[in-house]
């Protein structure tokens, strides 16, 4: 046994995120950990690599009882992780990426040549010679730059690799070499973590699976006998139907529409509508554009090309201040960057979009009706309106920017990822107020990396392949696989 | 203690220090209080006081205005040179107070449209105003205007007690705490600085906010630059140097967050007093001035450490 976590417990303050978890991971073994977002997984994995402390448990390496402090602890012990949102330096070469905080030195100057010579050595070892040791990191793909992660664990002798969602910006064929490399790394008796929400991906390279749900462990699996459903029944806790409520809209005139849409790097040749009531999703690959729609039709990023109309007649949006005047709003993917001012109160971040006030002095009485109303109505989760923004729960947090945007009252909404870091509780909810908004007529764009999400909020699914749209599907009709298929370029 | 009675406490803090030092200077000279000195103090006080308030709007916005001292020289040489040119003071002072507010406003274009980093904006335009100030002036103080009016403004008077910048100051702080609290101008300068992103996307007219408070920021240099010269009975190019260190030194005891989005003006007051106090009383009990430097520095940093660690 390579790696054993047990009973591992972790609370961000009185919320409880891991209870008693285990795991185990194997030599030479790709191991997926899965479960929903909120589920506990990147914060196990933290615990792991040093990141987080655990508030009880024990972590065993090789058979030995550990502590691990930092992420440089975890690095002795020969456990790197390569994450999600890649962690090099753009500006700095690949070389100096590779051997950052650990230059080969002599009295202090850098010896370059034996670091170039060392890094060629490992780029050739993941067969990716044709990367340049002094090219600039931030000049290489994504996909080579998840390559270069990869040396840098080898370089460290990592006998344990996580990976959080590798996948996620890779193009079909990057993924396929990413995968052989995946084959050697467990040949040389590499243990490897394997965190991704994609299922075939899943059945197709790993081993095992262990699922969390909620902060528990729920079980260990051996991939080749078990099946699809039972690992999302293992993963919701229940059948996959009542995660989604239904919804019962009757279809309007055509609210939205937009022709020929192309901003100056992504996107091209957009062309969609959304009728009043109806819920457009939106899917792709990360990278595809889903988000430079949202931004250009919402005048964050210029458009170079295209024609809007909202209600029948053309409008232009050249800010979000204009997109707000024509009632459009925009749930941002980014909560924290984009969607909340965190150290404001609720109730300051509920009203930023319309504060009640006469000759610029804020009427604080009608504000506070209007929030509370908001509060009862969104059923947000929150001791008091004046607290900080910020001592919410993730899914609180979401439901304020929806009353930001309620407060508008608008007649196309624009949702970026909406239950993203969401749990599973908080999500039914978002769904909720999603149905009730469409079923008071509002138009509604829902960009989401969530498949099943897609497949089950929205009427229509437009997908997205390369900054164009690779077609828009019937929900009704659509399968993961369907989609997955035109988002990855399949014809 | 919960995180709200904590978050009490924490800006009680400046206010806590104040007393304390006012305790231990009372103790250690007789002179210290009394109407007369408090008050003298508070005179003193009031030209810092008002470069700060306008400095709290700015660092809440999470900016930060290096140029409130040329300001305050620019704007004095203005004034000055037309009242020793003949225009009525009460005139020249209202437009001088409105050319600081339009050197501010350059600095707000500059901000805002030219999307330039505030330190370097601020830091050249700086240097450009103290220039001009030095060229409108040819480098000599200009005095020779006499006026009641004026010279009211920086060292009468009100019922022989009083004296009128302290109540220039009053006014200029209930007016700008108004601002803050109660409009939604206000709201959108916490909500700016505290993520521009976010407030853009909200609709928030993020440039105009910037627009306005770099404005304000120069109109209330200008005025307490109007107090100086009427003190001094002389415009001088070189005044202000360094005035926007004490500012900032004001804010920042008084608990506003130099990387914005958190603060308070009733803190920039008691900061700007806190600091007044200090000198006075290091003055009363005749400490050297190069001690006087090395003493308020120490005070700054043990209230910010002392801020820090709270926050913990």
């Amino acid at each position: 046994m390579l790696i054993q976590m047990q009973g591992i417990n972790k609370s961000f303050g009185p919320v409880k995120v891991l209870e008693g978890v285990d795991f185990a991971l194997e030599r030479g073994e790709i191991h997926a950990l899965m479960g929903e977002n909120g589920a506990g997984k990147s914060t196990l994995m933290k615990i792991l690599t040093g990141i987080y402390p655990s508030d009880a448990g024990r972590i065993h390496v090789d058979g030995r009882e550990v502590a691990i402090h930092s992420p440089k602890e975890a690095e002795a012990l020969g456990i790197a992780i390569i994450h999600q949102e890649l962690n090099l330096i753009r500006e700095l070469s690949v070389m100096d990426n590779l051997f950052l905080g650990r230059e080969k030195t002599r009295c202090g100057w850098l010896k370059s040549g034996e670091m170039r010579a060392l890094c060629r050595e490992y780029l050739a070892l993941l067969g990716i010679s044709n990367i340049d040791p002094d090219q600039e990191a931030g000049s290489l793909s994504i996909g080579q730059q998840q390559m270069v992660e990869i040396a840098k664990a080898l370089s460290l002798n990592a006998q344990v690799l996580i990976m959080d969602e590798p996948t996620a910006a890779l193009s079909n064929r990057e993924i396929e070499v990413l995968f052989k490399l995946m084959q050697d790394l467990k040949a040389r008796g590499v243990g490897i973590v394997y965190v991704s929400h994609r299922m075939e991906e899943i059945f197709q390279v790993c081993d095992r699976i262990s699922v969390l749900r909620d902060g528990q462990f729920v079980g260990t699996r051996v991939i080749k006998e078990t099946r699809f459903d039972e690992i999302v029944k293992m993963m919701v806790g229940r059948e996959i139907g009542d995660r989604y409520p239904k919804r019962s809209s009757t279809l309007g005139p055509v609210r939205f529409k937009v022709e020929n849409l192309a901003d100056d790097h992504t996107i091209s040749g957009i062309n969609f509508e959304i009728r009043q009531g109806e819920v457009l999703g939106v899917a792709g690959l990360m990278g595809a554009g889903r988000s430079e729609i949202a931004h250009s039709l919402f005048g964050l990023s210029a458009k170079s090309a295209g024609q809007i109309w909202l209600d029948g007649a053309p409008i232009h949006c050249k800010s979000a201040i204009e997109a707000i005047e024509h009632g459009i709003g925009y749930v941002t993917e980014d909560r924290k960057s984009q969607g909340l001012v965190l150290g404001l109160s609720v109730k300051e971040n509920i009203s930023l979009t319309n504060a009640p006030s006469k000759m610029g002095i804020i009427d604080h009485d009608a504000e506070s009706n209007n929030v509370s109303e908001m509060i009862r109505k969104l059923s947000i989760r929150t001791r008091d309106a004046d607290l900080e923004v910020k001592s919410l729960s993730g899914g609180n947090q979401q439901k304020v920017v929806f009353a930001k945007w309620l407060g508008i009252h608008p007649k196309v909404l624009f949702l970026d990822e909406p239950t993203r870091g969401v749990d599973v509780g908080g999500k039914a909810e978002i769904y909720h107020i999603i149905n009730e908004l469409a079923a008071s007529g509002v138009a509604i764009l829902m960009i989401s990396s969530e498949l099943p999400e897609v497949l089950a909020m929205s009427d229509r699914i437009l997908v997205m392949h390369q900054g164009q749209s690779a077609g828009i599907f019937d929900a009704k009709t659509a399968t993961q696989e369907s989609i997955m298929h035109a988002a990855t370029g399949g014809q | 203690m919960n995180t709200s009675q904590k978050a009490t406490l924490q800006k009680l803090g400046p206010l806590l220090a104040l007393l304390l030092i006012s305790g231990v200077l009372s103790v250690m000279s007789r002179d210290f209080l009394t109407v007369n000195n408090l008050l003298n103090v508070l005179r003193q006080v009031s030209i810092n006081a008002l470069i700060a308030f306008g400095m709290t709007f700015v660092i809440l916005l999470g900016g930060i205005d290096l140029s409130v001292g040329a300001v305050l020289a620019l704007s004095s040489v203005a004034i000055a040179s037309m009242m020793a040119a003949g225009v009525d003071p009460v005139l020249a002072t209202l437009f001088g107070v409105l050319a600081g507010a339009a050197l501010g406003a350059v600095n707000g274009i500059i901000i805002s449209r030219g999307k330039v980093a505030p330190f370097i904006a601020t830091l050249g335009t700086m240097t450009v105003f103290r220039g001009l100030a030095l060229v409108a002036s040819d480098g000599r103080p200009i005095t020779g205007f006499n006026s009641d009016f004026f010279t009211m403004l920086g060292a009468g008077y009100i019922g022989n007690l009083i004296p009128v910048p302290v109540i220039t100051t009053m006014i200029a702080f209930v007016a700008l705490w108004f601002i803050l609290k109660k409009t939604v101008f206000g709201r959108h300068v916490y909500a700016v600085g505290g993520n521009e992103e976010a407030s853009l996307i909200s609709g928030v007219k993020v440039n105009r906010v910037k627009l306005w408070v770099y404005t304000l920021s120069g109109g209330l240099s200008a005025l307490a630059g109007v107090i100086l010269t009427s003190r001094l009975n002389s415009a001088q190019p070189n005044a202000g140097m360094g005035y926007e260190l004490d500012a900032i030194a004001a804010v920042v005891l008084g608990g506003t967050s130099l990387s914005g989005g958190r603060g308070w003006i009733v803190g920039t007051l008691i900061g700007a007093v806190l600091i007044g106090v200090l000198n006075n009383g290091l003055n009363l009990l005749s400490v050297s001035s190069f001690y006087q430097q090395v003493i308020k520095g120490s005070v700054i940093l043990l209230a910010v450490l002392l801020d820090r660690s709270a926050k913990k």
